[in-house]
């Protein structure tokens, strides 16, 4: 017979080596994906395992069930709602008493049935701490299992367990939970007893759990009572909690939920007498040492600069190699379509479409799979926590938590992965905010735009201009941190409270898995919507066809071959390099006059001038204007369209250069579109992440609407300011 | 008991104490989110804990208590008041 697929959660601490004992369960058979709704990461594997199909869920880590934070809400959501038939509580057996806080939450809310892992016994054992696994498991009446989850040890034992519970057909313990004191007890039996009525047998929780809940004013939970209780009962019900919190603040001048949360930590003083015992041996706490010098007063900063120094350097110095083989890679395949296919507009979708589309956002995959790679080592090792502890004073300036120093800062390289980087934040305003910020790091695709800019009208000065519009993204993105702290995203700052976990070896396995993960979902999500973006701007700058040349360009080319083939015909042979490549030069030009007219007719173009009012107060004329527009697809195009519209030759030449000067461009209109191309749109690799990680189309577009009005507004005032300040 | 052995009087806030300091915890304030959160990590009234340090920038400092380490910004532990213990 089939046998159903058994599902099974991991829950625990944060660090509690949850991650790791999933990893070595599923290995590479995790698919990655959101909690419905929310950015949470969302981890599942299949197995097959000692003849079942086991569905394992890797639930977000956290302190408590307490709905604060959104990993809390969607860990006991997915408890009530999903029922999976086994939680495996995951202990670290090094932090006994704190992680026994969750796992007495998930006895009380009696859901599943719940297994406790004693994960990292060895570390235990090693400071000399001794479980009493036997007593854990009878005085809390749960199987008790110990692990080490980083040697793979006791893992499969586990699972067996897991398996064993859930053919018993047993239903999970009832008694020995948490004993609150007389008066907490006495509260929940008054509102016990006016909810059991309204409560039917497959209600997702019992009774008592709801009333301690409505004691600790557990907002969620209330919103459920609501929708099913009856007016009559719900009015009495309300008015008998509110009267029972109001009489439990009198007599202890506390709030119940302190109360409640007080006593749970009494009743784990309790069981901690009888299950753990240390021994008073010295060691050496080398995670401290290490500690003194990483965070140290002096050292402490300059080694974390270098970290990230080395990071930056990995990221986009050794990933340019690769980089710089995709690229060949990608033109090599637009050179074999380009010969074997005939002259058609397919060909044309096909070479400069598509795959010119495609292969603009591949070719970031090394930098990803670099700086994600990086990225797992701070984690794994613990240090990324350290990170967040040295910069928060910073960051927190600008109303962000320490961790977004890291996203802001790889936003210097490129934003897709900054922005990716982001979910190392874990609360939603945080990650938010630090998404809809990080644009304004100017990415180093925009730098070209600069050079040409800068180069050209500022010379000598080029260098310190640069820096300044750099630092004028820094400048924005501080003050928009703080404009959007204390409106869009106001509220309390998720408090700081941050464990400090211990350094660990990383493992292998788990570096490669975290930026596998992260790398696959880059190429799966971009991948369709960078297609479909690159066809749309292909089409727009592609049509309509222009079939009425202002020139007969045709004629002219065949003119030119026509002389040419005479002359280099009659020539000395030692002439005839010079001729060819004159000839070269000359077809090439037609073909560039060709295809600036092309543009400019094409929609692109014609949108180009419809919206040159709009760029006309920034000083920017309609060729900067689709130039902009087309580096939406990616910022380095704005420097190439450039190049086709005033139809000199590849981008950054003197030729440029000059046309750029010639076009009647002052150096304040050029200042004036760099700071345009610092704050605009990003690019659409870009927004296509944004959409991604905020999970919201609202966000996506306020992100592209408030870049874009930022981006205007600061070159108008400077364009303006500068030219009634007299300058030109 | 005189009034001074009054918590009140002996207490201090977590903020003030120097690296190094060992202390109790007497009381905490603040609002719900963080003292529950601050109470949820195991840091309730009567636990020990360890000034390990301040970060260089003075803020946050680092704590040790029930044998983990945590951080907390010194506006946080502001809300928290202990008394030292020698």
């Amino acid at each position: 017979m089939e046998k159903a697929t058994i599902t099974i959660a991991l829950a625990g601490n944060p660090n509690s080596g949850k991650t790791t004992i999933f990893n070595n369960i599923t290995g590479t058979r995790q698919k990655v994906g959101n909690w419905p709704g929310v950015t949470v990461e969302k981890k599942e594997g299949r197995i097959h395992k000692f003849g079942y199909d086991l569905k394992i869920i890797d639930l977000p880590g956290i302190y408590s069930l307490t709905p604060f934070s959104i990993e809390e809400i969607v860990a006991r959501d997915y408890i009530l709602e999903e029922c999976p038939d086994v939680v495996i509580d995951i202990i670290d057996a090094s932090n006994l008493e704190r992680s026994l806080y969750l796992a007495t939450q998930m006895r009380e809310l009696g859901r599943s049935k719940v297994l406790f892992a004693l994960n990292m016994s060895d570390v235990a054992r090693a400071r000399g701490f001794k479980i009493d696994e036997d007593k854990l498991s009878e005085l809390l009446d749960v199987p008790v299992h110990a692990t080490v989850g980083n040697k793979n040890q006791g893992v499969d034992v586990l699972l067996q367990k897991a398996i064993e519970m859930v053919e018993s057909g047993k239903k999970p313990p009832k008694g020995r939970k948490v004993n609150y004191s007389k008066d907490i007890e006495a509260a929940i039996g008054t509102l016990e007893a006016l909810l059991t009525p309204h409560f039917q047998a497959d209600s997702p929780y019992d009774s008592r759990w709801a009333s301690i809940k409505l004691l600790e004013n557990d907002s969620v939970v209330l919103k459920r009572i609501q929708s099913v209780l009856p007016d009559d009962a719900l009015s009495e019900l309300m008015s008998k909690t509110d009267s029972l919190r109001q009489t439990l603040r009198d007599r202890y001048d506390e709030d119940p939920e302190i109360i409640l949360t007080d006593e749970r930590y009494g009743f784990i003083a309790g069981i901690m007498k009888e299950v753990f015992t240390t021994s008073s041996r010295k060691r050496i706490d080398s995670s401290r040492n290490i500690d003194l010098v990483l965070t140290n007063r002096f050292v402490g900063f300059p080694i974390f600069l270098f970290f990230i120094w080395a990071m930056f350097q990995l990221t986009f110095t050794l990933g340019a190699y690769p980089m710089d083989w995709i690229e060949s890679g990608v033109a090599a395949a637009g050179a074999v379509l380009n010969n074997a296919l005939p002259e058609s507009l397919l060909k044309d979708l096909l070479v400069n479409g598509i795959l010119a589309g495609v292969g603009s956002v591949v070719v970031f995959l090394p930098n990803i799979l670099i700086l994600f790679f990086c990225i797992a080592i701070f984690e794994d090792t613990g240090y990324m926590s350290r990170c967040a502890f040295l910069m928060d004073k910073i960051m927190h300036l600008i109303g962000l938590h320490g961790k977004s120093f890291i996203p802001m800062l790889m936003g210097f390289g490129c934003n897709v992965p900054a922005i990716m980087a982001a979910r190392t934040l874990e609360s939603e305003k945080d990650r938010l905010l630090t998404i809809l910020i990080t644009p304004f790091m100017s990415c180093s695709a925009k730098l070209p735009v600069y050079i040409v800019l800068a180069g050209t009208f500022f010379g000598p000065r080029a260098g310190t201009v640069i820096f300044i519009v750099y630092l004028l993204g820094i400048v924005t993105a501080i003050l928009t941190g703080r404009l959007f702290r204390t409106t869009l995203l106001r509220g309390a700052d998720a408090p700081f409270v941050m464990e400090l976990p211990p350094y660990r070896v990383p493992m292998v396995k788990s570096l490669l898995i975290h930026m596998w993960d992260r790398s696959k979902m880059f190429l799966k999500k971009m991948g369709g919507i960078i297609l479909v973006g690159s066809i749309i701007i292909w089409t727009l700058s592609a049509f309509p066809r222009t079939t009425q040349y202002s020139h007969d360009y045709p004629a002219a080319i065949a003119h030119v071959e026509s002389v040419f083939t005479q002359h280099i015909d009659g020539a000395d042979p030692s002439a005839r390099p010079t001729l060819e490549a004159e000839k070269a030069d000359r077809l090439q030009d037609i073909q560039r006059a060709m295809r600036a007219e092309q543009t400019t007719n094409s929609f692109m173009g014609r949108i180009g001038k419809a919206v040159a009012p709009v760029f006309a107060p920034l000083g920017i004329d309609w060729r900067g204007g689709v130039s902009l527009l087309a580096g939406f697809v990616a910022k380095e195009i704005v420097v190439s369209t450039l190049g086709v519209l005033h139809a000199v030759d590849e981008e950054g030449s003197e030729a440029l250069r000059q046309a750029l000067v010639d076009s009647g461009m002052t150096p304040l209109a050029a200042f004036s579109m760099m700071i345009f191309v610092l704050l605009y749109i990003p690019c659409i690799a870009t927004v296509a992440t944004i959409r991604k990680e905020t999970n919201s189309m609202r966000w996506t577009f306020f992100s592209i609407g408030y870049t874009t009005v930022v981006a205007w507004l600061m070159a108008f005032i400077v364009y303006n300011g500068g030219r009634l300040i007299g300058l030109a | 008991m005189t009034v001074m052995d009054h918590p009140k009087f002996t207490s201090t806030p977590l903020s003030r104490l120097a690296e190094g300091q060992r202390a109790r915890i007497v009381a905490i304030g603040g609002g719900g989110a963080l003292r529950r959160r601050i109470m949820e990590m195991g840091m309730t009234r009567g636990t020990e804990l360890l000034v390990e340090k301040y970060a260089p920038l003075r803020d946050p400092l680092e704590v040790i208590v029930k044998g983990f380490h945590v951080s907390l910004r010194v506006e946080e532990a502001a809300q928290i008041s202990v008394e030292v213990v020698e």
